[in-house]
């Protein structure tokens, strides 16, 4: 009775299965032959592999960033395959019917709908959100496909879009993100598999919330998806993004690009819940989720938000940002940030103000439990053009236990003189006294923790779609399951 | 059976002995006020029963109900009908003090076996009780206790009082830093929780309290143990004479 009720143990991984599917999986090891062989498994045009191999001759020429606050043996590229795909999708199925029933059963299990003819016929509670699924490195299936092209949307894997509308993919691949932007970004550049394609013609609302969902399932993989949304002028979408991957001992990469792009009165909602394999108690295993996330509001009045909820990964590395070019336009990042054992996040944002009239909030938190490091980085720059530019940033850190780190990087770049920064940042931990008023009031400490995590994280999970909220508070509590003895 | 029994009851706070040999019985329908110099043990006695971390029996028993309490963790003791009332509560920010009264309730149900109260008639019986308190409605939706003054963080201590309808009120300094009118107003929570089939147990410095909410017997607290009862007259004469006279 003596000791403090914060004592970290164990959490729960519930998505942690394997999905036992004959794979064809490439040798590990990337050459200029390997991204030959990837482009020629897509049968992708000429422009797209030459597009491939200028990345790779990019990446070659790079090396790692080693700025963030994170730990980790080098990795051994050539120790990666770069290609995995269930067999049965050798020859793409031309409906859900023809999918290997044991990978519906894997989405069934994330409780994921890909069950759209149910759906439709009501069989089940429609859901309004239509599913990319990847797995590993294709898309196993795309739901209410026709119901989006009804309302002129396009919302297909990338590797089908290369095909199907090569005038959108040549024009905006790459336009947010360049291949030798970093990296990872170089890296995935000339490997990238699959990923969501999405495009909203002018004016058009799109009728649902569309949403892709990662899987990594093979061993010794890596997954490198790469999403490109464009969004016409007055056109509106909500993007929901889902990650979850098997309980492996040995760490898993995962360098994706998304890129998003505004056009005038544009806007694009972006929200994750990254639930990555965090690997153990003990810190064995785990994804490393090392992902380039950027919109570009290039239209006048355009407007961009980010909100993310990282609950995973054993190392997180990702800054969505926004490049504010159009006049007016706007950006927001809301981000919660959880780690627990040995997990390492460095995570924040980017808003770059070029624009005039220009504004952007950054309302990013962060929870560290058990041993883990949480850092928050950002950066804030304006240039001389953007007149009157706005940024308000708040930075809280919440700390469980005395084992676990938090810390804040922000820059602040600023070259208009007209421009208002604000930076608002607080540190605080939940203390025994919490702890002790709610089991006063009859409340056991793992739903007080839960509640107060929630509480703290409320202003994040006000911008998450309603499913996706309900979600991520279930999520916040199974990953702090046990942090509490 | 006594609602509380204490009996040679010894305890340490961070291994450093506090109470020394302290017996106490409270019945239903009473109210016993503990008074006492500074570092007595008050406090400490508030917490030893409710089994705050850090707060160690090593000697002696204490039974609630019937039931011994120790080894019982908090909450289990919450559940049972005992509640603390704060000398200091504590903030929680961003937990919306509806939700989580809400869930201090629903806690309390379950343990009796019982469904949670829907959350509109829980919300009608708190707002009514808020304003019974003459605390703002408003104040509901704010993080718990997040920027009350010290005079509405004890109303909303009596508010969680009536709402969670225990046994036994254990009120630790309720009194302190309230002003007149403050002071009258959770006198008056305090005497509406009282009935013939709860108990409290006031600890308090001063008189003032006493002349609001009228004790049955009052102990007063010296070095770890009761040192001497009485009734209401005790107090007023330790008003008027200090605890000195009980050390001569």
């Amino acid at each position: 009775m003596s000791e403090s009720p914060i004592d970290i143990v164990g959490q729960e991984y519930r998505a942690g299965f394997v999905t036992d599917v004959a794979s064809d999986t490439l040798p590990p090891g990337l050459s200029e032959a390997v991204v030959r062989h990837i482009s020629a498994k897509k049968r992708e045009p000429a422009w797209m592999a030459d597009w491939r191999l200028a990345a790779y001759g990019k990446w070659c020429a790079m090396r790692p960033p080693d700025w963030a606050h994170v730990r980790f043996p080098p990795i051994d590229f050539q120790a990666i395959s770069y290609y995995s795909a269930p067999k049965s999708l050798a020859d793409a199925p031309a409906s859900l019917d023809e999918v290997d029933p044991e990978l519906l059963r894997t989405y069934e299990k994330l409780g994921i709908p890909l069950h759209e003819r149910e759906a439709l016929a009501g069989v089940v509670k429609a859901p309004d959100v239509a599913v990319d699924a990847v797995f590993d490195s294709v898309s196993i299936a795309t739901t209410f496909k026709d119901k989006l092209a009804d309302a002129g949307v396009i919302f297909c894997p990338i590797s089908e879009a290369v095909h199907s509308h090569p005038e959108l993919v040549q024009k905006y691949l790459g336009s947010v993100v360049p291949q030798q932007d970093n990296f990872y970004a170089a890296l995935n550049s000339a490997v990238f598999s699959d990923g969501s394609f999405v495009y909203v013609p002018k004016g058009v609302r799109c009728p649902m919330e569309l949403s892709t969902y990662f899987r990594i399932n093979e061993r010794n993989t890596g997954q490198f998806e790469r999403t490109l949304i464009i969004a016409d002028a007055g056109a509106y979408v909500s993007y929901l993004e889902g990650c979850t991957a098997p309980m492996r001992d040995e760490n898993q990469l995962h360098a994706a690009v998304v890129e998003l792009v505004a056009l005038d009165n544009a806007e694009i909602k972006y929200s994750t819940v990254q639930n990555w394999y965090p690997g153990d108690a003990e810190g064995k295993g785990g994804i490393y989720n090392f992902v380039t996330k950027r919109g570009a509001c290039i239209g006048a009045r355009s407007k961009i938000s980010w909100t993310q909820v990282e609950t995973g990964s054993a190392i997180t590395w990702k800054y969505p940002s926004v490049v504010l070019r159009g006049a007016d336009s706007v950006g927001e990042f809301h981000s919660v940030a959880l780690t627990n054992n040995y997990q390492q996040a460095d995570t924040g944002t980017k808003m770059i103000h070029l624009g005039p009239g220009t504004r952007s909030t950054i309302i990013s938190k962060g929870i560290s439990a058990g041993k883990s490091q949480n850092s928050y980085r950002g950066l804030v720059r304006t240039s001389p053009a953007a007149k009157g530019a706005r940024n308000y940033t708040q930075c809280d850190s919440l700390l469980l236990g005395d084992a676990c780190g938090a810390h804040t990087f922000p820059y602040i770049e600023n070259k208009s003189p007209t421009a208002t920064i604000e930076h608002e940042a607080t540190t605080s931990k939940v203390s025994d006294d919490q702890l002790f008023l709610c089991q006063q009031r009859g409340i056991d400490p793992e739903k007080a923790i839960s509640m107060i995590v929630n509480g703290f994280c409320k202003d994040v999970f006000r911008k998450l779609p309603m499913e996706f909220a309900v979600e991520a508070g279930k999520l916040l509590e199974v990953s702090l399951e046990g942090a509490v003895g | 059976m006594s609602l509380l029994e204490v009996h040679d009851l010894h305890a340490s706070v961070n291994g450093e002995p506090i109470l020394r040999n302290l017996s106490l019985r409270v019945e239903t329908g009473e109210i016993h006020a503990i008074m006492g110099p500074n570092g007595s043990g008050k406090s400490t006695l508030a917490n030893v029963l409710a089994g705050r971390p850090g707060y160690e029996v090593t000697a002696g028993q204490v039974s609630f109900n019937g039931a011994g309490l120790t080894g019982l963790e908090p909450e289990a003791r919450a559940q049972a009908g005992l509640f603390l009332a704060f000398q200091y509560p504590v903030e929680i920010p961003g937990l919306s003090n509806m939700e989580f009264l809400k869930a201090a309730w629903d806690s309390h149900r379950a343990a009796q076996g019982a469904q949670p109260e829907s959350a509109v008639s829980f919300m009608k019986r708190a707002r009514a009780l808020a304003k019974s308190l003459e605390l703002n409605p408003e104040f509901l939706k704010r993080g718990v206790n997040e920027g009350f003054s010290g005079g509405e963080k004890k109303r909303n201590e009596i508010l969680q009082l009536l709402l969670l309808e225990p046994k036994l009120a254990v009120l630790d300094e309720t009194d302190s830093g309230l002003d007149i009118d403050a002071l009258q107003t959770v006198a008056a929570g305090i005497n509406r929780f009282c009935s013939a089939d709860t108990g409290v147990l006031l600890i308090t410095h001063y008189q003032r309290l006493l002349n609001h909410i009228v004790p049955d017997r009052v102990h007063v607290l010296s070095e770890g143990r009761i040192v001497a009862s009485g009734d209401r007259h005790l107090a007023e004469k330790l008003e008027a004479e200090g605890y000195a006279w009980l050390s001569d």
